[in-house]
């Protein structure tokens, strides 16, 4: 599967979301099974709210992991990004639509 | 035992015996529970905010059809509650768009709506009512609203020759998941299986087709396939392993290692009404009898495979050996395969387009 537009928009989609905030340990939720998070993960999928872009996304997590070599980091949430793609847990809003609209 | 087991992942909570559809291969029991039996609003809350202290991530409403229950909007916004995942496992009838709007508004996660065939004739048949416009109708408003749905089709001899319809109405429904389900036999499928049991020709052809639509499906529909097991050469990881993954609470309150269990005679189960679900979990003689490996007889106790089939199946073992202890007959390591094999040459000595036995045996719809 090809790399995801850098300005597109991920989003989570319908019938997958995280549990809530106060349930430990943190998963995904998808139809019919759950996906046990860890750290890394919880920070992208937690992004991934339909406002912020692949970019941004990346860029975060460079900053939260600062000590991490930043373009392997780039690879792995990219990697990341299109495994949930495939598991039909993420759809990609395209770069230019709905800027400025704040994902709910 | 010692250690106490894993947490369960996912409660099966049938609300209701109670069904418009009388498929002949529906899961519940032959001996279906009453109405003026089933658990309250009230006891199901508490039962699902238990299920979710006791480590259930998703609970899935089934039946029956949940939908016969008037309280089902409420039973979804008490799971949500709770912290549950919610699935809504449901032929589709009776619905209508306001109350579909409602079970939306109260935090349903996801929809597994059932077909019984692509076409009305053959799933009519099937269902033993007119259902299939409905379950079409249904499906429209469905793919109007946000939703993830999963449609789910059981097949089986007389509808299998029709895969490709099915895989049609899945492209065009919006669905992200498709289920392509063998009947499994227990319940009114076990009463009706010389009639259900695919000939060899037809699994090998639904197989292939099945994974080349896979293959072309891949990033848009995801595809799951269960296959019929009598013809597999090793028995299903049923349920994932007894007591280890999933539980199932009947519509009174029963709590069981899974669908079929009642079959198995002289187990004991107990209900929700008198003790708490993670005590029933963990200690009732039920869900202890057959967890881990010590219940195991050869040829499953030596068996390197035994980690990943836990045995087979407690149920169909009983069913078709008379011992729930025994390794499961699907087994090519079972003393007892020959049994299943002369039950498949039965199915494949008539054609596919053909009667086994002279009609069928409808499931009735309890009062």
């Amino acid at each position: 599967m090809a790399r995801p537009e850098p300005n597109s928009r991920p989003c989570l989609a319908p019938g997958c979301r995280l549990n809530e905030s106060t349930q430990q340990p943190r998963v995904l939720h998808l139809p019919e099974r759950a996906l046990r998070l860890n750290g890394p993960s919880f920070e992208i999928l937690s992004r991934c709210d339909g406002a912020r872009t692949v970019q941004e996304i990346v860029s975060e997590l460079q900053t939260l992991y600062s000590k991490a070599d930043p373009h392997r980091l780039e690879e792995d949430v990219l990697a990341y990004l299109v495994q949930l793609q495939d598991q039909q847990a993420l759809d990609f809003l395209p770069g230019d639509a709905g800027r400025g609209k704040e994902a709910e | 035992m010692t250690a106490a087991p894993p947490s369960p992942l996912a409660l099966i909570a049938e609300l209701t015996h109670r069904c418009p559809l009388r498929c002949v291969y529906c899961s519940n029991p032959l001996e279906l529970e009453h109405r003026a039996d089933e658990l309250s609003t009230d006891v199901w809350s508490r039962v699902l905010r238990e299920a979710a202290e006791a480590g259930v991530l998703q609970v899935d409403f089934t039946g029956g059809e949940p939908l016969a229950r008037p309280d089902l909007v409420d039973l979804v916004r008490q799971a949500r509650v709770a912290g549950l995942y919610v699935s809504l496992i449901t032929s589709g009838i009776p619905l209508d768009q306001g109350r579909l709007d409602r079970l939306l508004e109260a935090g349903l996660d996801h929809i597994q709506l059932s077909f019984q065939g692509a076409g009305r004739d053959t799933a009519d048949k099937i269902a033993g009512t007119r259902a299939h416009a409905q379950k079409l109708q249904v499906l429209g408003w469905i793919k109007e609203r946000r939703v993830a749905l999963t449609l789910n089709f059981v097949i089986h001899r007389r509808n299998m020759d029709d895969l490709e319809q099915m895989l049609a109405l899945g492209e065009s429904s919006g669905a992200r998941r498709m289920e392509f389900a063998n009947v499994q036999y227990y319940g009114w499928a076990f009463a009706n299986r010389e009639n259900l049991l695919p000939t060899r020709e037809q699994f090998r052809r639904s197989v292939d087709l099945l994974h080349r639509a896979k293959e072309r499906l891949s990033g848009k529909i995801q595809l799951e396939f269960v296959v019929p097991d009598y013809y597999a050469r090793y028995p299903k990881a049923c349920m994932g392993g007894w007591g280890s993954k999933l539980m199932l609470i009947t519509p009174q309150g029963q709590v069981l290692p899974c669908h079929a269990a009642q079959v198995i005679p002289g187990l004991r189960f107990e209900n929700v009404a008198t003790r708490g679900l993670r005590e029933i979990w963990e200690t009732s003689e039920a869900f202890q009898k057959f967890r881990g490996e010590e219940w195991m007889p050869e040829p499953c106790k030596s068996c390197d495979r035994r980690w990943q089939d836990f045995g087979g199946c407690r149920c169909q073992a009983f069913l078709l050996t008379g011992d729930a202890a025994a390794t499961d007959p699907i087994c090519e390591l079972s003393p007892e395969r020959s049994k299943i094999d002369a039950i498949l040459a039965a199915a494949n000595g008539v054609p596919a387009g053909s009667l086994v036995k002279p009609g069928w045996l409808y499931r009735r719809n309890p009062s």
